[in-house]
């Protein structure tokens, strides 16, 4: 007998001898997962709203991916494939998209999803409310709809990763009859939202759980194949552990779980773990100096650095190896990785001999530098993290005072350059042009604005072959042209790049296709189903 | 003097918590010379039980060595525990000294000011004033003394009051000396001992503060404290219960000898108790 059905005999028991209604104990019971085939999902922490294209952090995009969609959706490799579009071309010029919609799609409340939603989605709302949508749209001279399933996107210059706009993080569609020429913030309709996706929203219980049901005219012939999701929301990571041991949840992604309990919980015979399915999001961790300040503004200085870094240390110990060493700007996952860079391997002769070279010798404590480093209030990891490179310096003679502060402290030091080393971790959203590019590129040296070329690196070559690569059309010119530009950082360190992060996703396995694209957990789980 | 270490040790609390404390001092004095790596050196294998290793107390996620944390933690407790009762001393005592002694008006204005603070939440007011001043050695011993003062004010305007009625203060005072001197040469002096008393047990809150400030992350990261390994030992708590035990056991030790010193002090120091 299967665990689930005999948690139901065993609580219909329970029920009929404590009641004598059966049927009472069921309804009650509202994380039991029921026979078609619900799911319960762990969402941390609880979000502020679902609409997406209002809100995009992290769990809004989990829960609410399942209720809106994008034209596109990505595979394992980045691929584009089918979502809302289905099917797309490309004018040779690079400068016109067609897509043609699928034709069968609804909106939740019954009305039929149309070329002109995308339009103004694309054009007006998104427009407004989505800051890296505006990025992409911006680049367009003219949004139309040709017809009521067609809708056209002209280009004013080429930009290769367009299609990466449509992902439904990127670009969630939205619809036109509800929210044109209202107060989008304050529509009454972003208490029920209201998409094109598998699931409908049923109901929000705030701090326990997010009920959604099965889409029953979902444009998908069999999908959804699950019945309902509940979103619990638990904020204690030990009791989200339990809740996955226990089988009272059935999936778990991001920073559900602690990393150290990751392998323990994967081990379960109930559980199965995959870190595919953050393909398009691909973070990478690194050190980031400030490159207006002394001694970091020396390439010496920084290679001796990297010299004393010991990578795999803080994949296996402080990653519990959820993660992979990096070899430079690009994550290994994302499109045009070049992998033949300089390595520095740890090599502590190899640092004192930089260092000497800088001039910088030894004092009488045999301290030859002394630096501090703000550590990031996020948690457990980045505390390791600033622990273990405080360790790791001073074996090189730099003294390394770590700085406390919170998150609002930590993004003003930042964004205002007033740090001399920190941690980050970037998203690289799929495409060099869209992830990378804009940590090392001159024009994106913004005082105030985190998350741009905080360190302040300053190379015309770098922005020059960033600028071509994002609009040449030819992959093989693009890989030239983005191999190039990493042989370059590599060989710069405007930061000092230590790991790629690779979420768990633990889920029960039972269940199959539920991670079946390079989104992942962000996708909206139309074939998810038990098997 | 003889009399009153008499009185102390042949209390039973006063010859086991000194012996404790003594300890505990011993660590921290002699913590280079136990541990001289550093307490933060990630040289053994992460997770490893009490006793493997080398390691007496097992090593931490990173591998560092969990009793090298604890024998340099004992340093900065006892020098967080001293600093910032010794600041709430100054704080305290200075203001109920003038509220004790000045009367009227005077104590009226300081009595309200200290109720202010009574009526915060000590520990709430302590994490504000950290996480405003930015966390570090100097404001947390600033922020646990700002927080400790109140009721050693309210001690020593009490015992001042007391004082200060008797003849030879103000024979002190018919003789024409100075507010300051009478004050400072035959007041304080007669009043010290509960304070002293109070002052112990202060201490011990202080440690517990620090302790609770850093399990919340709100430590200088600088420097290895007890609260902090249980901060970091909490989540894996399931996997390796010797990473917050033995730091837990660490503070407990420490804050029931100061207890048991402070209880033994209140018994030495008062003429009432019999000394037969």
């Amino acid at each position: 007998m299967k665990r689930r059905d005999f948690n139901t005999l065993l609580l219909s028991g329970l029920a009929a001898g404590a009641s004598g209604v059966p049927n009472l104990w069921h309804d009650g019971m509202a994380y039991a997962q029921t026979e078609g085939g619900g799911l319960t999902a762990l969402l941390t922490p609880e979000p502020p709203m679902l609409v997406l294209p209002l809100n995009q952090q992290q769990p809004t995009i989990v829960a609410g991916s399942k209720i809106y969609e994008g034209l596109l959706n990505f595979d394992f490799d980045l691929n584009p494939i089918p979502q809302l579009a289905e099917s797309w071309e490309i004018s040779d010029d690079g400068l016109t998209y067609t897509f043609h919609l699928q034709q069968a799609a609804r909106w939740h409340d019954g009305t039929p999803f149309t070329a002109d939603d995308v339009v103004f989605s694309c054009q007006v709302m998104l427009m407004e409310l989505h800051p890296r949508a505006r990025g992409n749209f911006e680049r367009c001279e003219s949004i139309t709809a040709l017809d009521a399933h067609t809708v056209q996107f002209v280009l004013k210059e080429p930009f290769a990763p367009f299609l990466k706009a449509f992902e439904a993080g990127s670009a969630p569609i939205s619809p036109k009859h509800i929210y044109e020429g209202t107060d989008y913030a304050n529509n009454p309709a972003n208490d029920h939202p209201i998409g094109t996706g598998p699931f409908m929203f049923k109901e929000w219980v705030r701090g326990s759980h997010i009920h959604l049901v099965a889409n029953p005219d979902y444009y998908v012939d069999g999908q959804p194949g699950l019945t309902e999701i509940f979103f619990r929301i638990v904020p204690d990571a030990a009791s989200r552990s339990v809740a996955l041991e226990s089988g009272e949840a059935q999936l778990s992604s991001w920073n559900d779980v602690e990393m150290f309990d990751v392998d323990r919980l994967a081990s379960l015979p109930h559980l199965a773990k995959t870190s595919q399915g953050y393909e398009f999001f691909s973070p990478l961790l690194w050190y980031e100096p400030n490159l207006r300040r002394e001694p970091f503004n020396d390439l010496r200085f920084r290679k001796a650095m990297m010299h004393l870094l010991d990578k795999s240390f803080i994949v296996e110990r402080i990653m519990f190896n959820q993660a992979k060493a990096a070899t430079g700007p690009l994550c290994s996952t994302t499109p045009f990785y070049e992998g033949d860079v300089p390595d520095y391997a740890k090599d502590a002769e190899a640092a004192a001999a930089l260092l000497d070279d800088m001039g910088l010798a030894p004092d009488a404590d045999g301290i030859r530098a002394r630096i501090s480093f703000l550590v990031v209030p996020a948690g457990e990891m980045w505390t390791r993290l600033a622990e273990y490179f405080r360790q790791a310096m001073a074996a090189g003679g730099i003294e390394v005072t770590l700085v406390s502060t919170d998150m609002a402290g930590w993004g003003q030091a930042v964004s205002n350059w007033d740090f001399d080393m920190t941690n980050n971790l970037l998203y690289q959203n799929a495409d060099p042009a869209l992830g990378v590019a804009r940590s090392y590129i001159s024009s994106n040296i913004r005082q105030g604005v985190l998350f741009t070329n905080t360190e302040g690196y300053e190379n015309p070559e770098v922005d020059r072959l960033f600028a071509e690569a994002a609009v040449a059309l030819d992959p093989a010119e693009r890989q030239r042209l983005y191999s190039e530009v990493q042989k370059i950082l590599v060989a710069e360190l405007p930061v000092l790049w230590v790991a790629e992060q690779q979420y768990p996703t633990l889920y029960d396995n039972r269940l199959t296709d539920v991670i079946v694209t390079g989104t992942g957990v962000n996708g909206n789980f139309a074939t998810a189903r038990y098997a | 003097m003889s009399q009153f270490l008499k009185t102390f040790l042949r209390r039973p609390a006063g010859a086991v918590g000194l012996t404790l404390l003594v300890l505990v001092a011993a660590m921290a004095i002699f913590a280079p010379l136990i541990y001289p790596a550093s307490p933060w050196e990630m040289s053994g294998i992460p997770f490893s039980r009490p006793g493997e290793n080398g390691m007496l107390m097992g090593a931490d996620t990173l591998g560092r060595d969990i009793a090298a944390g604890v024998v340099h933690g004992a340093r900065v407790s006892i020098v967080i525990g001293i600093a910032s009762t010794l600041t709430a001393l100054l704080i305290g005592v200075t203001l109920g000294c003038i509220a004790g002694y000045a009367g009227g008006m005077v104590d009226g204005a300081i009595v309200r000011f200290t109720e202010i603070f009574q009526t915060i939440p000590n520990f709430v007011l302590a994490i504000l004033l950290v996480a405003i001043l930015t966390p570090s050695i100097g404001t947390i011993i600033l922020a646990i003394g700002l927080v400790s003062w109140p009721p050693l004010a309210r001690l020593t305007r009490a015992q001042v009051r007391s004082v200060s009625t008797r003849e030879f203060v103000q024979a002190a005072r018919c003789q024409g000396q100075s507010t300051l001197s009478v004050v400072v040469r035959h007041v304080l002096p007669n009043a010290v001992s509960p304070i002293i008393v109070l002052g112990a047990m202060t201490v011990a809150a202080a440690i517990l503060i620090e302790a609770a400030l850093s399990f919340m992350g709100l430590g200088d990261p600088n420097f290895m404290s007890w609260g902090y390994m249980i901060g970091a030992g909490r989540t894996v708590i399931r996997q390796a219960w010797w990473m917050s035990v033995f730091p837990g056991l660490a503070i407990l030790t420490t804050v029931i000898a100061i207890n048991l010193v402070g209880e033994a002090l209140n018994d030495a120091l008062n003429p009432r108790i019999s000394r037969a």
